[in-house]
Parts: C-alpha cells; sequence; structure tokens
C-alpha cells in the first residue's frame, strides 16, 4: 500500500505492506533509529513518538494507520546535540538516562504529557509515566527531569531527596578527591 | 580545581537525546549491508526429546535462504560454566533433546525480517514430551533427570563434603529456622539480546550487545573452535545489562557459524518474549536458614543451606552460591556459621549474574533471619542488629564465612537511616495505627548490609594518549552500558593533565583496540579500570616531565603539569602536552591489579503502608546509605543507587519470574511480568558516607549494586512487621497482595486454634 506522512517536518512516503508497524517504518524504511523497540505488548513505551500531537506507542500502530499523519520522533524534537529541547535538556540536567533505550519514548512521553498537564504534582508525573517502562533509573531522576522541565523545583516538589552528610573513615585517599556528594 | 569528587553531567547524553545511542540492531555499517535476518524457531515444551523435523515448506517460503537445524551444525554441544558438570552440555541448535521453553531447535534466515517469522510458523517440529522439573527440591531427587548421562542433576555444589555440625546451635537459649524463596527474576534490559556477524579474510567480526566484550570474544572463539585472534568483537551502546549479558550467549556464536555457512552478512534481535525465556535470568534459591543465640539477643550460631537452581544448562549462576557463603553472616560478628549449597539443573532458563549476583541472595537470608530471631526473643530487631554488628575497631575482619572485610562503619549507617527516617516517631506512629485498628497499616523494615564489590577480577587494563592536536583517548577494558564511564573516566585523565572533558574521548568495547580486559559487572568498574585510568594518567604526566625536562634544560622535579602544559615552576618556560605529542606518540599503556575485592555495605530503612483487607503493600519512603568509600561523581554514583534501589525494592514487592508445573513460563511478556513503573515507587532519600578501603589508591569501593542488596530486606521486612500485630512472622518475596492475604488469614486462623 502506498503511504505518506510527515515524519520530523519532511515529506515521506513509500509503498509498504499492509502489516508494517510504524515504528518499523521509521527505524527502517526511513533509518530513523533513536525510536527503539524494548517489547511486543505495548507495555514498556520505548518506541512512543508523537502523532498529530498525541503520543502513541509506535509498535501498536499500523504504517498504513499512520497514512497522512504528522509523526514527530525524538529526532524531530532537538535541532541537534548542542540545542536541546527544553524537555530533553532537563534529561540531561537530571541525569534521567542511564542505558538511554527507553529515552526517546520516555522523552517524547514527557512531552505529551506536560502537553496535556502544564505544572504536574509528583504523583501525576510518575502516573502520567506508567505507560513507559525504564530499567535503570529507577525513574527518581526522570521524574525531576520531568518537574525541572515544567518549571518546578524538584527538591520542592518530591518526597525524597539527598541530605548531605560529612566523609568519615580513617583511611588515605587520592589528593584533591572530595568526599561526599554535596547536593 | 579538583574535578574529583564534583557533580559533572553526563557528556554522552547530548547525543543520546537528540540522533539516539547506537545499539547493535541500529548499526548501518556497510560491512553489515545485505545481511541476513536469523529467526529462531524455540522450544514451546520445557523437557521433550526431539523426534521429528520438517523444514521443506520452510524453506520455499518467500525470502528464505537459508533452513538450518541441529543436525547441520558442526559446533560441538558447549559446557557453559566451566565448573559445572561435564555432562550438562548444550547444543547451539538442540538436535535431540530440548529441556527448557525457549531452547533454539531451527534457525531460518531470510532477505527481510518480517519473512523470517513467516517461515518460522512453517517449521514442523515434533517432540515426545517429558516430565518437567521445575521444583528444587524435586530436582534434588534425581527421580527425573535432564542429563541421563550425568546420572544426577547435581551440577555442582559448595561445602558438601562435610556435613553440618550437629551441635553448632548446643551453646543458643533460641533457635529458629525457616525455609525462605529468593525467587527467579528476569534483568529484563530494556535492549533486548542482539548480534551481527560477518565472515571476511578468515575472520569473524561479531557485533554484539556484551558487558564483556574480550570474555565475549573468547567463548565465542572457543565455541566456533577457532583461535581468539580470528574473532573481532565490536560492543556498540548497550541498552542495559544488569549482569544478564555478562558475556557471549550461545546465540552470538551461531549468528557467527551461520554468516561463514551462508556467506552472508547475519542479523539478530531477538523478541521480548523471546527474551524473557531465552535470556539469563537471576536469583532462584531455596534457602533454609537457622539462626540461634540468647535471649539477651546475641547471635551465637547461624547456618545457611541453599538449594541453587541452575536452570536447564549451568552458566554463571552455577559459581554465585560461592558468594552467597561468602557473605552468609553480613555485618554480624556471629561465632559459629556454616553454609552449603547444592547446584541443580530444573527445566528452565538458565540462571546468570543479576544485579547483586549471590550477594542478595546472602543479605536476604541473614535480615530475614534476624528478624525471625528477634520476633522470637520479643526485642526490637534494630537493636538486635546493633548488638550484633561487627564494630569498627574489628577491621580488618575476616568473617566465619571466610570474606575478608577491608573497612566498615556499620552501627553508623544504621543510626544515619535511623535518625533521618525519625524511627522512635515511625514506632509511635504504627502503635497508634495498631491501637486504632486502621486499614492501612504501617511497617517498618532496616536492613544492614556489606557487599563484596570486582569480586571476580581484579585487574584492568588502560591506556591514555594525547594527540598533537590537544585531544586525548582513553582506552578502557572496562565496558559500560548506561554507568556514565565516558565522562567518568575523562574526569579521571583530566584530573592528571588538566585537559576538558570535550578534548578527552573514551574507547572501550572493540578488542582489536583493547584485546584485554574483564568488562563490567559484579560493581568493579571503578575500583578496577577506574583506577586503571587515573594510574595511566598519572603515568603520562612523569612521561611528559621527563621528556620536557630535556627540552626545557630542567630538572623533572621543578616541573608542574597544569591545564595541559608542563611548565618550569615560577617561570614561563613551558610546552604543552600536544606540542610533547608531535614528535612522538605520547602515550602510557598500564594495568592495575589490586589483587583484593571491596567490601562496600550500607543501611536501608523502607516505610511501607499495608492495606490488611486487600494485603497491598505500597512504599511510602526508603532512605538508605550506600557507602562505597569517596565519589568521584555524585551524580553518577546517586544514578546507580536510584537504580539498583528500585530493582531492590522491586524484588521485595512486585517481581517474579513464574512456571507452572508442566515447565510453561507464565511471566514471558511484559504485559505479565511485573515489572514496575514509576507509579509503583516513590522517590528516594539518600543519605552519605564515604569509608575508604585500603585495596586501592583512590579508596573506592563499588556501588552498582548496593541499592538491590539493601533494598530488598528493608522492604519484604517493613511489609511483614506492617502485619506482624496480626501474628504474621514471614511472607515469601515477592509479598504480592495475594501472599500478605493469604498470610494474615493463616495467622488468624493459627491463632484462633
Amino acid at each position: 500500500m502506498k503511504i505518506q506522512m510527515t515524519v520530523n517536518g519532511a515529506d515521506t512516503s513509500a509503498d509498504v505492506e499492509p502489516r508494517l508497524l510504524l515504528a518499523h517504518y521509521l527505524r527502517d524504511t526511513l533509518g530513523l533509529k533513536a525510536t527503539n523497540i524494548g517489547c511486543d505488548t505495548t507495555s514498556c513505551g520505548a518506541c512512543t513518538v508523537l502523532m498529530d500531537g498525541e503520543s502513541v506507542k509506535s509498535c501498536t500502530v499500523l504504517a498504513v494507520q499512520a497514512d497522512e499523519a504528522s509523526v514527530q520522533t525524538m529526532e524531530g524534537l532537538s535541532p541537534d546535540a548542542d540545542s536541546l529541547h527544553p524537555m530533553a535538556a532537563a534529561f540531561h540536567a537530571e541525569h534521567g538516562l542511564q542505558c538511554g533505550f527507553c529515552t526517546p519514548g520516555m522523552v517524547m512521553a514527557a512531552v505529551s504529557l506536560l502537553e496535556e498537564n502544564p505544572r504536574p504534582s509528583e504523583r501525576e508525573v510518575r502516573e502520567g509515566l506508567e505507560g513507559n517502562l525504564c530499567r535503570c533509573t529507577g525513574y527518581h531522576n526522570i521524574v525531576r527531569a520531568v518537574l525541572v522541565a515544567s518549571g518546578q523545583d524538584p527538591d520542592a516538589v518530591t518526597g525524597g531527596g539527598h541530605a548531605e552528610e560529612a566523609a568519615s573513615g580513617g583511611v588515605e585517599v587520592a589528593p584533591g578527591f572530595s568526599t561526599g556528594s554535596g547536593a | 580545581m579538583s574535578i574529583m569528587g564534583t557533580r559533572v553531567i553526563r557528556t554522552e547524553d547530548p547525543l543520546f537525546l537528540s540522533r539516539g545511542a547506537t545499539y547493535t540492531d541500529d548499526l548501518t555499517d556497510e560491512r553489515l549491508i545485505g545481511a541476513l535476518h536469523l529467526t529462531l524457531v524455540r522450544s514451546p515444551l520445557a523437557h521433550a526429546r526431539i523426534t521429528s523435523v520438517a523444514v521443506d515448506e520452510a524453506r520455499a517460503a518467500p525470502g528464505v535462504v537459508a533452513v538450518v537445524t541441529g543436525a547441520e551444525v558442526d559446533m560441538a554441544p558447549a559446557l557453559l560454566f566451566g565448573g559445572a558438570n561435564k555432562a550438562m552440555v548444550r547444543s547451539f541448535l538442540a538436535a535431540d533433546k530440548v529441556r527448557f521453553v525457549g531452547e533454539p531447535v531451527v534457525a531460518v534466515l531470510t532477505e527481510e525480517a518480517y519473512q523470517g517469522q513467516d517461515a518460522a510458523d512453517l517449521v514442523e517440529v515434533d517432540y515426545d514430551p517429558l516430565p518437567a522439573v521445575i521444583d528444587l527440591h524435586a530436582a534434588a531427587t534425581d527421580e527425573v533427570l535432564l542429563f541421563e548421562d550425568a546420572g544426577t542433576n547435581t551440577s555442582n555444589g559448595f561445602g558438601l563434603d562435610a556435613e553440618f555440625d550437629e551441635h553448632l546451635f548446643d551453646d543458643c537459649e533460641v533457635v529458629v529456622t525457616r525455609e525462605i524463596t529468593n525467587q527467579r527474576l528476569a534483568a529484563a534490559s530494556l535492549e533486548t539480546r542482539a548480534a551481527s556477524a560477518v565472515w571476511t579474510d578468515g575472520r569473524y567480526t561479531l557485533w554484539c550487545s556484551t558487558q564483556a566484550p574480550q570474555s565475549a570474544r573468547d567463548e565465542v572463539a572457543g565455541w566456533l573452535g577457532v583461535d581468539s585472534a580470528q574473532v573481532h568483537v565490536i560492543t556498540p551502546d548497550v541498552g542495559g545489562g544488569f549482569g544478564a549479558k555478562i558475556g557471549a550467549d550461545p546465540e552470538f556464536a551461531l549468528v557467527a557459524w551461520l554468516a561463514r555457512h551462508t556467506g552472508r552478512p547475519v542479523r539478530w534481535h531477538e523478541s521480548r518474549s523471546e527474551n524473557m525465556t531465552g535470556m539469563v535470568q537471576g536469583r532462584s534459591q531455596a534457602q533454609t536458614v537457622t539462626i540461634g543465640g540468647n535471649r539477651d539477643g546475641d547471635v551465637l550460631a547461624y547456618r545457611l543451606d541453599v538449594l541453587a537452581d541452575a536452570g536447564a544448562y549451568p552458566r554463571l549462576g552455577a559459581v554465585l552460591p560461592l558468594f552467597t557463603r561468602m557473605m552468609a553472616p553480613g555485618v554480624y560478628d556471629i561465632g559459629k556459621v556454616e553454609s552449603r549449597a547444592r547446584v541443580l539443573v530444573t527445566t528452565t532458563t538458565s540462571i546468570a549474574a543479576y544485579r547483586g549476583a549471590g550477594r542478595p541472595e546472602a543479605t536476604a537470608a541473614i535480615e530475614r533471619a534476624m528478624d525471625l530471631f528477634a520476633a522470637e526473643i520479643g526485642k526490637d530487631p534494630v537493636e538486635v542488629r546493633r548488638r550484633n554488628l561487627i564494630k569498627p575497631e574489628q577491621f580488618p575482619f575476616t568473617t566465619k564465612g571466610g570474606a575478608p572485610y577491608d573497612t566498615g562503619e556499620y552501627a553508623n549507617a544504621l543510626d544515619k537511616v535511623l535518625d533521618a527516617a525519625g524511627y522512635p516517631e515511625l514506632r509511635a506512629e504504627q502503635k497508634a495505627r495498631r491501637e486504632r485498628g486502621e486499614v492501612v497499616q504501617l511497617g517498618i523494615g532496616v536492613s544492614v548490609f556489606v557487599e563484596i564489590t570486582g569480586g571476580g577480577a581484579f585487574s584492568e587494563d588502560a591506556a591514555v594518549e594525547v594527540h598533537p592536536d590537544g585531544t586525548v583517548t582513553v582506552l578502557t577494558g572496562t565496558s559500560p552500558h548506561g554507568q556514565g564511564h565516558a565522562t567518568a573516566w575523562a574526569m579521571l585523565a583530566s584530573e592528571h593533565l588538566g585537559i576538558g572533558l570535550d578534548k578527552i574521548t573514551v574507547k572501550h568495547g572493540d578488542t582489536d583496540l583493547v584485546p584485554r580486559g574483564s568488562g563490567t559487572m559484579g560493581s568493579r568498574s571503578l575500583q578496577t579500570g577506574g583506577v586503571a585510568v587515573y594510574q595511566a594518567a598519572g603515568e603520562l604526566v612523569e612521561l611528559a616531565k621527563q621528556r620536557a625536562a630535556d627540552l626545557l634544560e630542567a630538572n623533572a622535579d621543578d616541573l608542574d603539569v597544569a591545564d595541559g602544559r608542563v611548565s618550569v615552576r615560577g617561570t614561563d618556560s613551558g610546552v604543552t602536552l600536544a606540542q610533547l605529542a608531535e614528535s612522538e606518540p605520547l602515550r602510557v599503556d598500564t594495568n592495575f591489579d589490586s589483587g583484593a575485592p571491596c567490601f562496600p555495605f550500607g543501611a536501608h530503612l523502607a516505610v511501607v503502608e499495608v492495606d490488611v483487607e486487600s494485603g497491598k503493600a505500597v512504599v511510602d519512603r526508603i532512605i538508605t546509605v550506600d557507602d562505597a568509600g569517596p565519589v568521584l561523581n555524585p551524580v553518577l554514583a546517586e544514578g546507580q543507587r536510584h537504580g539498583g534501589i528500585a530493582q531492590g525494592i522491586s524484588q521485595a514487592l512486585l517481581e517474579e519470574v513464574v512456571y507452572d508445573e508442566d515447565g510453561n513460563p507464565l511471566t514471558a511478556t511484559f504485559a505479565d511480568y511485573a515489572f514496575p513503573s514509576a507509579a509503583e515507587l516513590p522517590s528516594f532519600t539518600l543519605l552519605d558516607m564515604a569509608t575508604p578501603t585500603h585495596v586501592n589508591p583512590m579508596g573506592v569501593k563499588g556501588i552498582g549494586e548496593a541499592g538491590t542488596i539493601g533494598a530488598t530486606p528493608a522492604v519484604q521486612s517493613a511489609v511483614i512487621d506492617a502485619v506482624s500485630h496480626l501474628g504474621v512472622r514471614h511472607i515469601d518475596m515477592p509479598t504480592s497482595p495475594l501472599r500478605v492475604w493469604t498470610a494474615i488469614n493463616a495467622a488468624a486462623v493459627e491463632g484462633a486454634q
């Protein structure tokens, strides 16, 4: 079937099998590899993209269903690595990613979340991102990143935090090496 | 000013957050153009003889280039862990017998990925079913054997030669014993397994998702029956590992073999459903703990008896009970300790490392035992713990488990979490809720833990080179998959060279570039590979001074290195490191060998709320000390703690890989496996402590697994504590609503009798 869609502002078209998933259209037909596939049950959200402004899991959308649609992936969010979109910049500043596999989907879901709820509480962020799984971060810094991107101070909003304590112990360490985190 | 210990955000992230990382399945390397796609036909039965394999119809399907059966593969069945029973070998494609659901049987190679599934559906395999062996106690009876040639289901054991001491508990006024389960977990890295291979000029190039490229190279070469020099492993970005991606999987060798067999590059990327049965899993021990002491609260003797699950084919999991035994007494000074472990095969997915890998099993056992003992003598579990802790002045301390603990401030760690939580106030709140008979009860759980990091491999190579353009390359044998080595190792080099992080590139994972290395696992990276990088950069400074001394006609002792420049102290005379690299390469290759592991420690306090009518437990707060010595980059260390804490909470509350009695996996998708989302977890409260070790010159210990080891028993204990006034003494993990509800009702029935 012939389809055409706008992806990250560019016109794309292809003759595709009806069963082709949107995720595979983006990755394999267009070569946009940021969008990852982490499961086969629409559970993990690694493949989340925006379709006509709404977040969708692109492993559960057929490419033909996105015919005539406008799709945005993480590649379309920031012009380049030096000028990150505010949400991506917040993930960077708050260490909201480790292995990076969930990140493209998580960032797109977070962008969608703030469009619906520009000033969410911590609980609203947690529930809003329930469909996006991360194994590395324990979500702590992802939640902080979303709160930062919404213009809020995460230390004032979240229950947890980081308390500063002095170092202890009597063993010599490398010179110049400070101990303790210092929030 | 020193960069060490400062909060540096990751230099790798801008690329990850714009273009995205490049994982194995994302590769567009020109050597992979025209690659075939591998689809594996896997066993739907847990235990069966293969009676026939029909592939003609599949071979005729569109896009099919080859369909390969086990009979055609000429790699010899392999022993996947050297210490296992020698008869317990695995074929690369099963030809005669299958021993777990998910075992690969037939390989289908197609031009396009979608064609692979179509053709795989046309493969017909006939099986003659055999009884499944799931329960470890049933496996130990040897009534049904997985490997008839072995004559037993026991792969190997630890401490099985001698009988337990029948007088171990003779001095004890109180002895408590209980069977507890440390359940099977899926590592569930978001990136599933993937590998691509090409055979050119007598050599295999293998791209794969691994935590240890050099051992992956050696394992794959061994399985292929070629020299290691004939295998070049390249590790792109890796989407999480958590221990399950240590080294190579048999599928990697199959991908390489098929590339040579077909004369085409081959790509393989498994689905999540395949991953949940095909990738190694973790934990899975049936433990019997026995603890004894006096009514004052002194613990005098402890015994840990373990049946450890190896899965169908013994792998790394077969050796992990070594760590469980070594760490058995935990943070406590116990006069008599004995333990043993029998490693058994079952018709399930193989067990290997998962975050903590043998140590969480030890910690969960001793911490549960301390709670049981405290409950039996009617004392506060915190006070019983404190009374038995190893004291700071006792270090270095070799335990009855044989672990040479380096440094520890256990009571300090415990006090910090108690103070931060407001322990007396929490107990008062708990008492009030109990008196009011509230539906939502409060539970408080405390764990004090010690673990072992860098326990597997003490040595690591590093190289640092300054280039004439002023940039720096760092080579490391560690192999990150989210930990942030690109930033952290650059900080270590920058500290000595005074060159900015933006000019420093950290390279890893290419076995031609870094031929030796042990990879990233067991929380070893900083205390081995990081120290090696720090040492290499320091040695490079000395080398630069020697060269500059000649050039500047100065004494090397009068030279300083700062901001990438060697200068004669008190003068304007100097030369940049970049200039020194112009005439001959300015590079140092070094090795650091600590010769010993480290023993980080900490304390966790969890506060949970349990609805006594539904049994549902929710973690309200978790407060942790994870002391791994001085912190190089707090941003990264906190990230490691967060991830570990989440996985620890999740083992206590949610996760379990479940098989039915026929060996069918019931949790083979993310729709069925209880992978936690943000909604199930709280924010975490981290407290700092930094007790250095003496086993490496930076004083650093490992941090990657601490959170998991401490959080699991704290949360399990808190859930049980919340319903202890109803007569509940123990609930196995995961403490699901059904288990909690059942325990409450069983206690009520027992109390009524």
